[in-house]
């Protein structure tokens, strides 16, 4: 079957992901450089999964950023349907084509149009409502388009996504087929509250981000957070690191790291001592029993 | 390459992971895009391409070791040789220069050099001298013998058992303290070096070590040393490869998926992995249980909808549109034998029930031996699962005589304190092996509920050919329940699941 013509690649090679990406402060390392390229060569969706606040949707953000493509997303909740995730029928405004149409009837000014060109006249591209899927299929200008949260999606709304993810095309049964122009860098994401279906993981390409390497996490924060020191850093990125080793509700995510390293650099300490760690802990963590049970363990770390 | 791909895609179909054709020919694809020198690029590019859940990984993991590993120049294994080449030359030869001088050559090394080693290589993270250390280590210490169709896992343990790292551990962690409570003044001149290793403490005053530079420090050898167990596992899988062949030793290593790990039979780390797989589960749990009443039932009028379904009338509303009603919260009551029969599935019970119910306010949980005792207000108040695991096997009031299972008068004690409070929303999951003891069953009572409640539905941790025999009567329980299901893994689990429709 005619897909879409692929066009030009958009990178020369992983290295060259890896250094765009770092250009709009993205810290990628290599499976994630290289995932996103074969999505490039290989005209496919990536779904990317993994733990909250561990730069999902981030990455398709940066992504378009440093392509300089504009970001359509889709974002994913129980309920969506088609009308709002591919088209919709501008219905208020067929209404009044109809209405329009009657009143030059009753003027008798011009003669009434047939039932069929009237047909053709109300579902034509004039009174069709793109929605983002749609949106981002039909887009002349290069864009990213960014599914985001596809785990809440129900299980037969995500059908609606394959047509547009395997074959870049949307059918419109009043309009026929609408053919993409280019193929859009696709991202899909998913907190992974449950599985997505074979048919939907089956037409993507996978990746897992989980939280970083300490040496990634530190190189994160080092960017990210201006004036931070480099000791601050490692300690930072040290601490953190402890904490997801506890058994924690929620761990820290890397937004929840950089906040807190932000929030230490204001308050000008260079050096975290527990006392600091512990009258800072609400910024990385959420629930108060986590921060019970992290404060007494960074305590009493010695015992053991 | 083709040839070792499609060697590779067949070993991870005989692991359970569901490859298809089309996910074969985008690895094919895939690889035809990147440099093939570049091991880890291709590493990722299968995973990308091959594996879509992240439960799979470490399936893939393995089996990418055992049919990649074998192909890189430096991982060609010497005859006969105690270490083998790198193909520049011998290990030793490298390690020699690094490790302290040996006068007979390193592959005679003592105990105690290897253990010297090991401590530095540790304390310093000098990752290229623990590579090292693990081939010497297990050179030493695995005794592989050629030909023995064992797993890794028992050479590992052997040359674990050699190295004492709990020991290593304690030792570094006292030279750490010493040495911070010692220096006077900041490190000498060969610091930068030195304590390149050791970043915690680089650029820190003098002093005693705090609590939590000391718990970072801990957590800092932690890391290394697991690095150091990956290292290990590593050269034992390469010098079986070597000595069986991939196949083989796919075979023997093959282990199975988190989703068909038995639970009367999982280990601690595959415990932990369950736990992150339930969560998923429960919610999908949960909105099974309520989803019939959502499609039975209409919401109010979605005017814009009915408008638009209008136009196919010319403008009049033939057909009126509803929303959806807002899913319903789900009742679910959960009755769990926690006796000693079934003590590991008990434990995986145990969180289960804390997923449902951290989920969902509506959620009731008992417990029983042969006394029963509700445990919802536990598992409530319980900030973690350990926490309400550890609550319920102290504070729940279970044992009535002698502590072994007796369903009949947990059950009917169950109906006469709780029976008039179950009403038509409430879903019943029973969970238990039906081993009875010889008691008196008092199937009534599931009769009782099922005609009381929405749903009752039977979960047994033993395999079905165990149904019936012995003094298990799960039979005359399972006659009045919606159904009873063999529930020996999480995938069975989820089939249960998928069954509620």
């Amino acid at each position: 079957m005619a897909v879409a013509d692929r066009g030009e690649p958009r990178f020369g090679s992983v290295e060259q992901v890896r250094e765009g990406l770092a250009t709009v402060g993205y810290l990628a390392d290599d499976g994630l450089a290289g995932v996103v390229y074969l999505a490039d060569r290989l005209a496919k969706p990536v779904l990317v999964e993994g733990p909250a606040g561990t730069g999902k949707t981030e990455l398709a953000k940066s992504t378009a950023c440093f392509l300089g493509a504009r970001l359509v997303r889709l974002q994913c909740y129980e309920g969506l349907d088609e009308a709002k995730a591919l088209y919709e029928w501008n219905y208020k405004k067929q209404l009044l084509r109809i209405q329009v149409e009657r009143g030059a009837q009753d003027i008798g000014g011009t003669r009434p149009l047939g039932w069929e060109s009237l047909e053709e006249d109300l579902f034509s591209e004039e009174f069709l409502l793109t929605r983002p899927l749609l949106e981002a299929i039909r887009a002349t200008d290069p864009v990213v388009l960014l599914v985001d949260e596809v785990d809440r999606l129900e299980i037969e709304t995500e059908a609606l996504l394959l047509e547009v993810l395997s074959d870049y095309q949307v059918s419109i049964p009043e309009l026929g087929t609408i053919r993409a122009n280019q193929i859009p860098l696709v991202f899909l994401t998913s907190n992974n509250t449950r599985d997505l279906s074979e048919a939907l993981k089956r037409r993507c390409l996978y990746l897992h981000l989980d939280y970083p390497s300490l040496e990634r996490e530190r190189a994160i924060v080092l960017t990210k957070v201006p004036g931070v020191t480099d000791q601050l850093a490692d300690q930072v990125a040290r601490i953190v690191r402890s904490l997801r080793s506890l058994e924690l509700k929620k761990h820290p995510s890397i937004s929840e790291t950089i906040d807190w390293a932000r929030t230490l650099v204001l308050l000008g300490i260079e050096s975290v001592d527990s006392e600091t760690a512990r009258a800072t802990l609400h910024i990385l963590l959420k629930h108060r029993s986590d921060i019970e049970v992290a404060a007494k363990e960074l305590a009493a770390a010695a015992g053991h | 390459m083709l040839e070792v791909l499609t060697g590779f895609v067949a070993e991870l179909r005989r692991a359970g992971l569901p490859v298809s054709v089309a996910e074969e020919a985008d690895a094919a694809e895939a690889i035809g895009h990147l440099p093939l020198e570049d091991r880890q690029a291709i590493k990722f590019a299968l995973g990308a391409t091959l594996v879509k859940s992240a439960n799979h990984w470490r399936a893939f993991d393995t089996a990418f070791e055992i049919y990649f590993s074998m192909r890189g120049p430096q991982f060609s294994v010497g005859q006969g040789d105690a270490l083998p080449g790198t193909g520049m030359g011998p290990v030793p030869g490298e390690a020699e220069g690094r490790v302290p001088p040996s006068p007979d050559g390193a592959g005679e090394l003592t105990p105690e050099q290897i253990a010297a080693l090991l401590f530095r290589a540790l304390r310093d993270g000098d990752q290229v001298l623990l590579g090292a250390v693990a081939r010497l280590a297990v050179a030493r210490y695995s005794a592989m013998e050629s030909g023995r169709p064992v797993g890794g896992t028992y050479y590992l343990y052997r040359t674990l058992r050699n190295l004492d790292l709990e020991g290593v551990l304690a030792r570094l962690v006292a030279e750490a303290r010493a040495r911070a409570g010692d220096e006077v003044g900041p490190p000498d001149a060969r610091a930068e070096g030195e304590l390149s290793g050791r970043p915690v403490l680089r650029g820190r005053r003098p002093g005693r070590l705090t609590a939590l530079e000391e718990r970072l420090l801990e957590d800092e050898y932690h890391a290394r040393i697991e690095e150091l167990k990956k290292e290990i596992e590593a050269e034992i899988r390469r010098r079986l490869v070597a000595d069986r062949g991939a196949e083989a030793l796919a075979r023997s290593l093959r282990r199975p998926l988190p989703s068909e790990v038995e639970f009367m039979h999982a280990t601690r780390d595959e415990l932990v992995a369950m736990r992150k797989a339930i969560q998923p589960l429960t919610r999908k749990l949960a909105t099974r249980l309520a989803r019939k009443r959502r499609h039975l039932r209409r919401g109010a009028l979605d005017f814009r909808s009915t408008m638009r379904h209008s136009l196919s009338y010319g403008g009049v509303p033939v057909e009126p549109r509803f929303k959806h009603p807002r899913q319903a919260k789900p009742e679910i009551w959960v009755v769990a034998d926690i006796s000693g029969s079934v003590a590991a599935f008990a434990r995986f019970t145990l969180h289960l029930v804390y997923a449902i119910a951290s989920q969902f306010s509506k959620v009731r949980s008992f417990v029983f031996v042969d006394g029963i005792d509700e445990v919802t207000g536990i598992f409530d108040r319980s900030e973690t699962v350990a926490e309400a695991v550890q609550r319920v096997n102290l504070e729940a009031d279970v044992l009535w005589v002698d502590g072994h299972s007796d369903y009949g008068h947990a059950l009917t004690v169950f109906y006469e304190r709780w029976g008039h409070e179950i009403g038509p929303k409430a879903s019943i999951l029973l969970l238990g092996d039906a081993r009875n003891n010889y008691h008196a069953s008092q199937a009534w009572v599931v009769r009782e509920l099922r005609r009381r409640a929405r749903k009752v539905f039977w979960l047994n941790p033993e395999p079905r050919s165990y149904w019936g025999s012995g003094d298990s009567i799960i039979e005359e329980y399972a006659q009045y329940c919606d159904a009873a299901y063999e529930c020996r893994n999480l995938r069975q689990l989820e089939a249960f699941v998928d069954h509620l429709t």
